[in-house]
C-alpha cells in the first residue's frame, strides 16, 4: 500500500487529469508533473506494486514503436500493461502513465509497468523504476542542442546500467557498436538481437556516422556490412571487441510496401516461425526483433508474441495510413538524420515516386537545432521525389535543404500555414494516391490537428 | 575552371550537420559551371597536402577532437600551415575553429596545443552556449546555431567575423562572433553555416578560385531561398533565444 503522500500526489494527479480531459486535453504529462511535485518518490511507490515488474524501452529511434509491440505482446499473454503509449515519455510522461491508470486510492489497475524513456533520462529513470528488463534498441545522434554529445550520453547510460542489481536482464542491438559495449561494463544477463541476413544493407548510401571508432579502444571499427550508419557487422581489429552473438537474430528479412516478414533463428538451435511486422521498413524489422528479444527476457512465450506482432498496429506519425480527400496520407515521423535516412530507404526501397508535404519545426521536442537536416540523406531522396509542399515553423530551412539537394524548383512549393500545406499536397495528387508526410514532432502534431478537425483521424493520446 | 575542396577528418569531426557547408560550397560552384572535387583528409599520412584550394574543418566530439589535435600536431599541422601559405582558404566551424587557434586550456589538465593558424585560444567554461547566433558584419548578417562550452579569444592578428546581436558568440562577453585571418575563417555558426549565409559562401569561393587562378569574377546567383531561410531563422533568433 503506498504511504499517505504518495495517496495525496495520486489524488492530485487524478484531479489535474481529469480536468485536463473534461476540456479535451491531452493529459500525457502535466497529471504526472503535477503528482511529482508533490512527491518525488511517487513513481518508486506505485511501480514497486505491480506484480510483473518494469521494463523500460530506451534508445534514439524506435523506442515507441517497440514498446508498443512489447505492449500487445503481453497483453496476448493475458498482462495487464501499464504504459505511457502516447510517447510521453520524460519523469513526468511515467507519472501521468501511472495516474492514468491508478485507483483513487493509488492502486495500479495493471500489472507491469512498461515505460518508454527518453535516453537523456534514462540513468535517473531506472534508479526510480528499478526495472527487470532494460531495453535500448540504438543510439544515434538527435536532438544535439539536449543531448549534446553520442559518446558522453553512451557513458552516462553505461554507468546507469552497471549500477542496476544482477538480475535485471539487458536486451540490446548487437549490430550497434555502441549498445552492444554496454553489456560489456556489467556481469549481468544480455539478450542481444540482430540482423544476419548478408542481403540486408540499405539502398541508401551512409554519409553519417556516429561511431566509427571502437567504443572501448578508439581504433577504426572494420564492417563487413553496413545496415544504416554505424549499425552493422562490426568488429574492432585492435581490441578485439566485436558483434557479439545474437540470441534473437533474423536470418532473412523479405521488405515489401506494407510490412516485412522475418525468419528468425535463436542461438539455442531452435528455428521459430517466420514473423510477419505490419508495418514497413527495415527500421521496424529491428523493432519488432527488440520486442521479441525484450519478451524472451521476460518469460514470455514466442509464439503469442510473434501472433500479437502479425496484428499490430503502429502509433503516432509511425508510418500510419489515414484516408483524406481520397486521397491516402501516410504520416511518417522523422526527428534526427539516422530516423530520416531509415525512413527514406523503406520509401525508396519500394521504388516509389512520393508526392511529400515536408515539415521542419523547431520547438523543443523537434530540437532546436535544424542544422540535423544537412546529415541526412537528402541526396538520395531528391532525384525521386515527384513533388514537394514544404511547411513548418522552419519551412525555409527545408526547402534550402531540398535544393541543395538537387530537387528542381518547380517541384517545391513552400505553403507556411499547416492546413493550406494538406489541401495543397491533397490537390496535386491525382484520386487515390499517396502522399507522404515527413514531419518532425511538433509539426506532426499540427498537422494532425488539423486532419482532427475534418474528422479524418482522432487526436493522438487517444489512440 | 575547377574547385578542390578538402574535407577535414569527416569521420571524426562530423556532428551538428557541418557537412552542409562542403554542400553549400560545392553547388554553389556547380552552379556557376565551375567542376568541384572533394576529398577526405583525415587522421594518418595526408596523400598530396597541397592540392586542396578550399579546407573545411567542422565541430566533432570529445573524443574525435582528441584524436584530431594529436593528428595535428604532427606533420599534417605543418603541411596545413604550408598549405594557407600557399594561399589556400579554410573554414572552420566549432571544434575545428577552436584547434585551428594556439591552444585549448581545459578546465583541468595540461593545455592542448593547436595548429596555430588562427591567433585565438580557447578556454573551458562552466555553461554551454545552446542556441540561435545572429551576428552583425559590415559584409551581410550571419546566421546560425550554437553548441560550445569553449570561449574563444581573439589577439590582435585576427579579426572578428562579425557582432553578436542575439546569442553568446566566441565567448560571451565581448559580442565578438567567429575570426578573420587572412583567407582563414573560424566561427561558431552550425546550422549548417554557407547555406543561409551565401555571401560567405562566396566569399569563401572567391578565394579558394584566387589560389589558382587571377581576377576571378563570381555570377550572382538567385539567393531568394537562401535569404527566406535566413529571415525566417533570425525572427527566431531575435524573438524566441
Amino acid at each position: 500500500m503506498p504511504d499517505a503522500l504518495a495517496l495525496i500526489a495520486n489524488a492530485a494527479g487524478k484531479l489535474t487529469r481529469e480536468g485536463l480531459r473534461a476540456t479535451g486535453r491531452g493529459a500525457t504529462a502535466l497529471p504526472g508533473l503535477v503528482a511529482l511535485t508533490l512527491d518525488p518518490n511517487f513513481i518508486r511507490a506505485l511501480s514497486a506494486e505491480l506484480e510483473h515488474g518494469v521494463a523500460c524501452v530506451s534508445g534514439t529511434n524506435g523506442k515507441t514503436t517497440t514498446a508498443r509491440m512489447l505492449a500487445d505482446i503481453s497483453r496476448t499473454a493475458g498482462w495487464e500493461p501499464i504504459h505511457n503509449r502516447s510517447g510521453s515519455n520524460l519523469d513526468r510522461g511515467v507519472a501521468a502513465a501511472l495516474l492514468a491508470q491508478t485507483t483513487w486510492y493509488a492502486e495500479p489497475r495493471g500489472n507491469f509497468g512498461l515505460f518508454e524513456i527518453d535516453e537523456a533520462s534514462l540513468p535517473s529513470a531506472i534508479g526510480r523504476l528499478q526495472p527487470r528488463v532494460v531495453v535500448v534498441t540504438n543510439l544515434f545522434r538527435d536532438q544535439m542542442d539536449r543531448y549534446f554529445e553520442l559518446d558522453a550520453l553512451a557513458k552516462k547510460i553505461g554507468d546507469a546500467l552497471a549500477g542496476l542489481p544482477a538480475d535485471t536482464t539487458l536486451v540490446l542491438n548487437a549490430d550497434d557498436p555502441l549498445v552492444a559495449n554496454l553489456a560489456l561494463r556489467r556481469d549481468a544477463k544480455t539478450i542481444f538481437f540482430g540482423v544476419d541476413d548478408p542481403d540486408v544493407g540499405g539502398v541508401v548510401p551512409q554519409a553519417i556516422s556516429d561511431a566509427t571508432r571502437c567504443p572501448r579502444c578508439k581504433t577504426p571499427l572494420v564492417y563487413t556490412r553496413v545496415v544504416l550508419a554505424h549499425v552493422g557487422e562490426w568488429s574492432c581489429p585492435s581490441c578485439g571487441l566485436k558483434r557479439p552473438p545474437r540470441d534473437v537474430a533474423a536470418t532473412k528479412v523479405m521488405l515489401g510496401p506494407d510490412g516485412s516478414e522475418i525468419a528468425l533463428a535463436g542461438t539455442v538451435g531452435s528455428i521459430f516461425d517466420s514473423v510477419r511486422v505490419p508495418i514497413p521498413g527495415l527500421y521496424n524489422a529491428y523493432n519488432a526483433l527488440a520486442a521479441l528479444a525484450a519478451a524472451r527476457a521476460l518469460d514470455l512465450g514466442l509464439a503469442e508474441a510473434i501472433r500479437a506482432l502479425a496484428n499490430f498496429r503502429p502509433a503516432f506519425g509511425r508510418l500510419e495510413t489515414i484516408d483524406y480527400k481520397g486521397r491516402t496520407l501516410r504520416l511518417v515521423l522523422v526527428k534526427n538524420p539516422a530516423g530520416f535516412n531509415a525512413a527514406i530507404g523503406a520509401l525508396l526501397e519500394t521504388g516509389r515516386t512520393p508526392r511529400l508535404v515536408a515539415a521542419l519545426s523547431d520547438r523543443d521536442a523537434d530540437g532546436r537545432d535544424v542544422s540535423w537536416i544537412w546529415d541526412a540523406d537528402f541526396e538520395a531522396l531528391a532525384p525521386s521525389v515527384e513533388h514537394a509542399v514544404i511547411t513548418g515553423l522552419r519551412g525555409r530551412d527545408l526547402a534550402l535543404r531540398f535544393k541543395y539537394a538537387g530537387l528542381a524548383k518547380e517541384r517545391v512549393e513552400v505553403v507556411d500555414d499547416w492546413s493550406a500545406a494538406i489541401d495543397r499536397a491533397t490537390t496535386l495528387a491525382p484520386e487515390g494516391a499517396e502522399v507522404v508526410v515527413l514531419a518532425t514532432y511538433t509539426a506532426m502534431q499540427a498537422l494532425r490537428a488539423v486532419l482532427a478537425r475534418t474528422g479524418a483521424t482522432v487526436p493522438f493520446w487517444e489512440d | 575552371m575547377d574547385l578542390r575542396v578538402a574535407h577535414l577528418y569527416p569521420d571524426l569531426m562530423n556532428i551538428y550537420g557541418d557537412r552542409g557547408n562542403v554542400i553549400a560550397l560545392s553547388q554553389r560552384a556547380k552552379w556557376r559551371g565551375i567542376q568541384v572535387e572533394v576529398r577526405p583528409y583525415s587522421v594518418g599520412e595526408w596523400v598530396d597536402p597541397e592540392w586542396p584550394d578550399v579546407w573545411f574543418f567542422g565541430g566533432g566530439q570529445d573524443q574525435g577532437q582528441d584524436i584530431v589535435g594529436a593528428d595535428l600536431a604532427g606533420k599534417n599541422g605543418s603541411a596545413l600551415r604550408k598549405s594557407v601559405e600557399g594561399g589556400a582558404a579554410i573554414f572552420s566551424v566549432c571544434g575545428g575553429y577552436q584547434l585551428l587557434g594556439h591552444e585549448y586550456v581545459p578546465e583541468i589538465g595540461p593545455s592542448i596545443t593547436g595548429v596555430g593558424i588562427l591567433d585565438v585560444t580557447t578556454r573551458a567554461g562552466k555553461k554551454r552556449f545552446v542556441g540561435n547566433l545572429l551576428a552583425d558584419s559590415p559584409d551581410g548578417q550571419l546566421i546560425g546555431f550554437e553548441n560550445h562550452s569553449g570561449r574563444t579569444y581573439l589577439g590582435s592578428s585576427a579579426k572578428p567575423l562579425g557582432t553578436v546581436i542575439a546569442g553568446n558568440g566566441n565567448n560571451g562577453e565581448d559580442k565578438t562572433e567567429g575570426a578573420v585571418q587572412g583567407k582563414v575563417i573560424g566561427c561558431y555558426l552550425h546550422g549548417s553555416c554557407l547555406p543561409k549565409n551565401p555571401w560567405l559562401a562566396d566569399r569563401l569561393l572567391g578565394w579558394a578560385l584566387g589560389r589558382r587562378l587571377k581576377d576571378v569574377k563570381l555570377e550572382p546567383l538567385d539567393d531568394g531561398d537562401e535569404l527566406a531561410a535566413r529571415v525566417q531563422a533570425s525572427e527566431v533568433a531575435r524573438t524566441r533565444t
